[in-house]
This record gives structure tokens, C-alpha cells and sequence, in this order.
């Protein structure tokens, strides 16, 4: 069936992005027991910044590179010194609370400063198809795929073949142990940080050409993310991306297959699917999930 | 020295106060954030480009307009509590919402308050409900869809059509209208996909459509989704004609999905690329002071106040209690008051007969390609 063909790939394109700002929410916890609810936001915010570099003359590769500087600075390092760092002692739920109040906030002040209309943003990808297997699938969708590929794949690379992989998932894994044989956890945990940042500006730039940038885009992405992430496994990097695809596969085959109306039930109802029979998450490993 | 400061002081409020009393208050409701912002700040601007103008030259029956913004947010609860709010304070007509389900719910209020409130709204039900205080500012469905089916199965040829609409008091009404005239006329539906408002990701739905394998697609949704639904189409390859109203061709759809929107055509009650000398120079003076081309909506919103002005003066008098009356039935020609810009009659159930445009988007630009005239 040649729809369900294009249904996979569209999926897997608006999947791709769901698991790469659900695997910076899965650093966010591992790292520091940071549920961070304003993710969607931090995905909405990097393409208002690159919006703004371009309104002030910037062409777009500066801006993109200017956004995404931004964004490490603004997302990752004023928002682990200035909200998680003085909110962490007093308890993950008071964290998660100041998190959800800091994505309102991000949120009033774009419609404030910018705008409450949504504005275009020009895609990184050109517009035009290939033919794959006979199938005609567009080159947008294949460009944000192998982005969040790469992107998946340099993490996982990172994290896994260099010393500096390491010793972050040392300091994840037992930061006690980990400052005991010198891992200096404090500055892992800031480029846990940083890279959540990235990632999210990445997604940024991916998504809004589709989405359109506007303030209110982050809810939708940050639920997705969410649900992708609890439903890979939180503590599990390679989790998220699972749920990630598996969400943006399922979202789209209930949108063709179920109806539109309910597609925003069922990537829920298979949450609550997955909490009663493998709480642990599709990945996730049980022994570590401390909440 | 103090007792002349207070003096001064009184004098101030006392002016103040009387020329508080003299203006004649409108106010409006509309939706100034969340799905509906490019409809309630078009419209809003209207509003205050028309009381600009009809202050500056010395009011109405020589008073001044003055005109307070309320945000419905795009939602109907929330208009609903600043329709009220907005009629706490008493005024000679009402505004707004732009939003067909948000003037669904207040538009008893407005009724029961005995204020007439001009709005956006287009759905069909609106005007069909025996309400004497309501008026539009653009075609109603059952106007405008007859000719939207007309035009799909003479001039498009199309046998077979894809319907998809947003499921909301809007998209609904359209549908239902377009459908029954399109199986009237002989046009199979072969799809019929309902959406929802603020959807972003339309792949789904698009490979609804290509399943359906379509002679051409009417895509009845708010104008972002319309953005989002034309590069999708795009995206996927889609090339059969599509078909749709002011929101699928409209200026901010346009500037959101960029070359995506060339080849759509649409049925255009109001747009601001009218071959119509009064409707440029409004263009020419709107995109002077906003910085923008306004879509229809910044016309709604210019023309509801040109309208209480024109039925105002036809009184000879500010009575809010009569306006209503006054204004169902009335022509109001385009010679007489330039601010009507075209020739325009209400019908006794509020909904207006004016010509109306066949546009078509060619290279990022609205391009009429017929002009449909007045029905009666």
C-alpha cells in the first residue's frame, strides 16, 4: 500500500524529531533528576532567536549559528545556573513545578516581544522529491531524518566510545563514586546541559519549517517528547529514541487509520498501555528508575 | 496658590468627563492570541485605522468614536466572559468576535443587552437563529459555498472532490453547505476528512487525499493550518487544483507557506487586491500605518466601523436601540460613504449581498481572476 508507505516516512521524519528532543530529556533526568517540562518550549524558542538574528540582518546559515550559540547559552547554561542549580535542593517536584512555570513564562514573553501570529521559516532541506522504491518521498522528510540520525549517532558515539562519554555516565550513573575516582561531575552535568540545548535547537530548526514558528508550538512537542521519552525508558538514551520514532509512527497511522480527532489519544492510551505492563519503559531498565 | 491648582484640577476632570460623554463608545471583542491572532489583529487594526480617520474628520453627527480591545484569546469561554464584560460597560454597538463559535456564544448576550453586534463570523448558522441584533461584515456560508461548488464542478471540472475542512463551528458549517450543493451539482465526494483547529502535522491527511486520488481538493481551514496544509500538499507531491475560501488564499496564508500557495484558488468575499479604486487606497493607507498588507479581515473590521457610522448618520441620531432596526434593509452605497467601499445591502436576518471575487494565487500574489457581482 503506497499510503502506508508514506505514512511510515512522514512518521519516522516527525518521529526523528520527537526522539531527539526526548533524548535530551532522558540527560536532563539521568544526569540531575531534572524533569524538565518545558522542553516543547525550548524547541519553540531557538527558532524565534534564528528569527530574530535574520530581522536584524543576519543571513540565515549566521543565524542558525547564532540560535543554536544562543540557545546553549540561554537553554543550557543560565537555565541550569539560574533555575536548576537553585531550585535542586529543594526536591525534584519543586524542580518540575518551577519548569512547567518557566515554560508559561517562555511563552508569554515570545507573544509578548514577538508575536502572537505564527511566522514562516525557511527550510534547511529544499522542497522537491526522490523516488524510493518507486515511492515518491520528499527530500524535506529525508533531510530531517538523517539529520536526527547524525545527530542520534554522534551522541550515542560520545557518550559511549570517548573518555568524556564516560566519565558523563559515571557521573550519572553514581556521582558519588564518580568524584571519588575524579570525574569532575559539576561540568559533566553543565554539558548534559549544553548538549540538551543543542539538541533542542536542532529540532528546532527541523520542525518549524513544517510547524511554522510560533509560541504555542512547543506544547504539542513537548507532550510527544514526553510520552516518547516514559515510553522508551526515561533512564535509557537509546529509549527515547525508540519511543521517539514509535510515537511519530503511531500519531500518524492513528491520524490515517483511527481518525483525527482521536490521534492525540492513542499515542496516550499506549502510554497508559506501557506504565501498566512494563513501567521500566519499552528499553528502559527497571533496577535503575528511582521515582 | 493651591486653591488655582485645584481649580485647574477640577477644571481638567471636568472637561475630561464631558468629552468622556460625547464620545461614542464601541467596543470590541476579538482574537488577538492563540489560533485566531492574524484574524483579531487584521480585524483590530481595521477597527482603529476607520475611528482614525472618521475622528479626524470630526466624528459622527459630531461626536467622536472611541474604541476599547478586548482578548478573547481565540476561545469561546473567554470571549463569552469579555463579550459580557464589554457590555457591562454600555456600548452603542459591539464588535467582533471574528471567530464563528465565539459570536455562537455571545451573541445572546449582545441580544438580550439589546446592542447590535457587527462580527466576522462567516458560518452559516449564525444568522439563521431569528437574532435581530446580529450583522455580518462578510458573506455568510450559505453565500458563498453555492458559488464555491459552482465554480468546482463548471469551471474545474472537477468530477470527484476531496473535502477537508476543521472541525469547529466554522469548518463544519462550510462543509456541510459545500457538500450538499456539490452532490446537487453532480460532483462525487470521495473524501471527507474533518481536522482539528491548531493542528500542525497534516502528512496523515494529505495521504488521505492522494489515496482518494481527487479531480481537485476544497480545503476549508483557518488560515495557519491552510499554510501548513499547502506545503504539506507540497511536500507530498499533490498537483490537482485546489479550491478553497478567503482563508486557504489569503495574504497571511501566502506569506506563511511561501510558494506553496501558487495555483490555489479561492472565492473571496473581500480582499484587498479587488479591482476596486476605494479598496486600494484603504490597502495603500493600512500597509502605511502597520507596515503590512491586511487580508479580508483588516477590511471586516474597517468596514464594521464604516458601518455604524453610515446607519448612525441614516438616523440622524445615537440611539443604540434603534440601530439594529435601522441597519436591516439598508443599502449603503459605496458613492454616498466611501468607507463602505463597495455597495453593500443587509437582509433582514443580518447577512449581506455584495459582488464578490474569484482569486487565484499566482507567484505570491493574489490575482482576481473573476469578479461575481451582487446577487440581488
Amino acid at each position: 500500500m503506497s499510503n502506508l508507505f508514506d505514512l511510515l516516512v512522514a512518521g519516522l521524519a516527525t518521529g526523528a524529531i520527537y526522539a531527539l528532543v526526548a533524548v535530551g530529556f532522558t540527560l536532563l533526568w539521568q544526569t540531575s533528576q531534572t524533569i524538565n517540562f518545558a522542553q516543547g518550549e525550548f524547541v519553540m524558542l531557538p527558532a524565534f532567536l534564528m528569527l530574530a538574528a535574520m530581522h536584524v540582518g543576519a543571513p540565515f546559515w549566521l543565524a542558525i549559528i547564532l540560535g543554536i550559540l544562543l540557545s546553549m547559552i540561554l537553554l543550557g547554561l543560565a537555565f541550569k545556573l539560574l533555575l536548576v542549580d537553585p531550585m535542586m535542593r529543594h526536591g525534584v517536584l519543586p524542580l518540575a513545578i518551577a519548569t512547567m512555570a518557566l515554560a508559561i513564562g517562555i511563552k508569554e514573553a515570545v507573544k509578548q516581544f514577538y508575536s502572537a501570529e505564527a511566522s514562516p521559516f525557511p527550510s534547511v532541506v529544499p522542497t522537491g522529491d526522490i523516488s524510493i522504491l518507486g515511492h515518491a518521498v520528499s527530500l524535506q522528510s529525508i533531510g530531517v531524518l538523517v539529520v536526527a540520525i547524525l545527530a542520534v549517532l554522534g551522541l550515542t558515539t560520545l557518550l559511549n566510545r570517548t573518555s568524556l562519554g564516560h566519565q558523563m555516565q559515571a557521573a550519572a550513573q553514581n556521582p558519588t563514586v564518580a568524584r571519588i575516582i575524579g570525574v569532575p561531575v559539576e561540568r559533566m552535568i553543565l554539558l548534559t546541559f549544553l548538549i540538551n540545548a543543542f539538541l533542542v535547537a536542532l529540532a528546532s530548526l527541523l520542525i518549524t519549517p513544517i510547524y511554522l514558528a510560533k509560541f504555542s508550538s512547543g506544547e504539542v512537542l513537548g507532550q510527544a517528547a514526553f510520552i516518547a521519552a516514559i515510553v522508551g525508558g526515561f533512564n535509557q538514551v537509546r529509549g527515547a529514541i525508540a519511543g521517539g520514532l514509535l510515537i511519530g509512527v503511531l500519531d500518524n497511522l492513528a491520524a490515517a487509520y483511527v481518525s483525527t480527532q482521536y490521534r492525540a489519544a492513542v499515542p496516550m492510551i499506549f502510554l497508559i498501555a506501557v506504565i501498566l505492563f512494563r513501567p521500566q519503559g519499552l528499553l528502559g531498565r527497571a533496577e535503575e528508575r528511582t521515582v | 496658590m493651591k486653591p488655582t491648582l485645584l481649580v485647574g484640577a477640577l477644571f481638567t476632570i471636568m472637561t475630561a468627563t464631558s468629552a468622556y460623554a460625547q464620545a461614542i463608545k464601541l467596543a470590541d471583542v476579538a482574537e488577538l492570541s492563540g489560533g485566531g491572532a492574524t484574524v483579531g489583529t487584521n480585524w483590530k487594526n481595521g477597527i482603529d485605522l476607520a475611528v482614525e480617520e472618521i475622528n479626524a474628520k470630526g466624528g459622527v453627527l459630531g461626536r467622536k468614536l472611541e474604541v476599547t480591545h478586548a482578548d478573547s484569546q481565540s476561545n469561546p469561554g473567554v470571549a463569552r466572559a469579555q463579550v459580557q464584560k464589554a457590555l457591562d460597560g454600555e456600548p452603542y454597538v459591539l464588535l467582533g468576535p471574528g471567530y464563528s463559535g465565539s459570536v455562537k456564544v455571545t451573541a445572546p448576550l449582545a441580544a438580550e443587552a439589546g446592542i447590535a453586534q457587527i462580527m466576522g463570523g462567516e458560518a452559516a448558522e449564525l444568522t439563521q437563529q431569528g437574532n435581530k441584533y446580529l450583522f455580518r461584515t462578510s458573506f455568510g456560508q450559505q453565500s458563498s459555498m453555492p458559488k464555491v461548488a459552482k465554480y468546482i464542478h463548471d469551471e474545474m471540472k472537477a468530477k470527484s472532490v476531496a473535502v477537508i475542512w476543521v472541525n469547529n463551528d466554522f469548518g463544519r458549517g462550510g462543509r456541510d453547505v459545500v457538500i450538499k450543493e456539490l452532490d446537487r451539482l453532480g460532483s462525487k465526494v470521495v473524501a471527507d476528512l474533518s481536522t482539528e483547529a491548531g493542528q500542525a502535522d497534516f502528512a496523515a491527511d494529505v495521504g488521505k487525499i492522494k489515496a482518494a486520488n481527487p479531480d481537485a481538493v476544497f480545503v476549508y481551514l483557518n488560515e495557519e493550518e491552510s499554510a501548513r496544509i499547502l506545503k504539506e500538499l507540497k511536500r507530498q507531491g499533490v498537483t490537482v487544483p485546489l479550491m478553497g475560501e478567503t482563508t486557504l488564499i489569503g495574504q497571511k496564508v501566502i506569506e506563511l507557506a511561501g510558494d506553496a500557495a501558487n495555483g490555489a484558488r479561492g472565492h473571496v468575499g473581500l480582499t484587498t487586491d479587488a479591482p476596486v479604486d476605494l479598496i486600494k487606497a484603504f490597502r495603500e493607507k493600512f500597509s502605511k500605518k502597520y507596515n503590512y498588507v491586511p487580508d479580508h479581515n483588516g477590511l471586516k473590521g474597517y468596514l464594521a466601523v464604516y458601518m455604524v457610522k453610515a446607519t448612525t448618520e441614516k438616523m440622524g441620531k445615537v440611539d443604540p436601540k434603534k440601530f439594529a432596526d435601522t441597519l436591516h434593509g439598508l443599502t449603503i452605497k459605496a458613492a454616498d460613504e466611501p468607507g463602505i467601499l463597495m455597495d453593500v445591502t443587509f437582509s433582514d436576518t443580518g447577512d449581506i449581498d455584495r459582488q464578490s471575487f474569484l482569486v487565484e494565487v499566482v507567484e505570491g500574489k493574489q490575482v482576481v481572476k473573476q469578479v461575481l457581482p451582487k446577487v440581488k
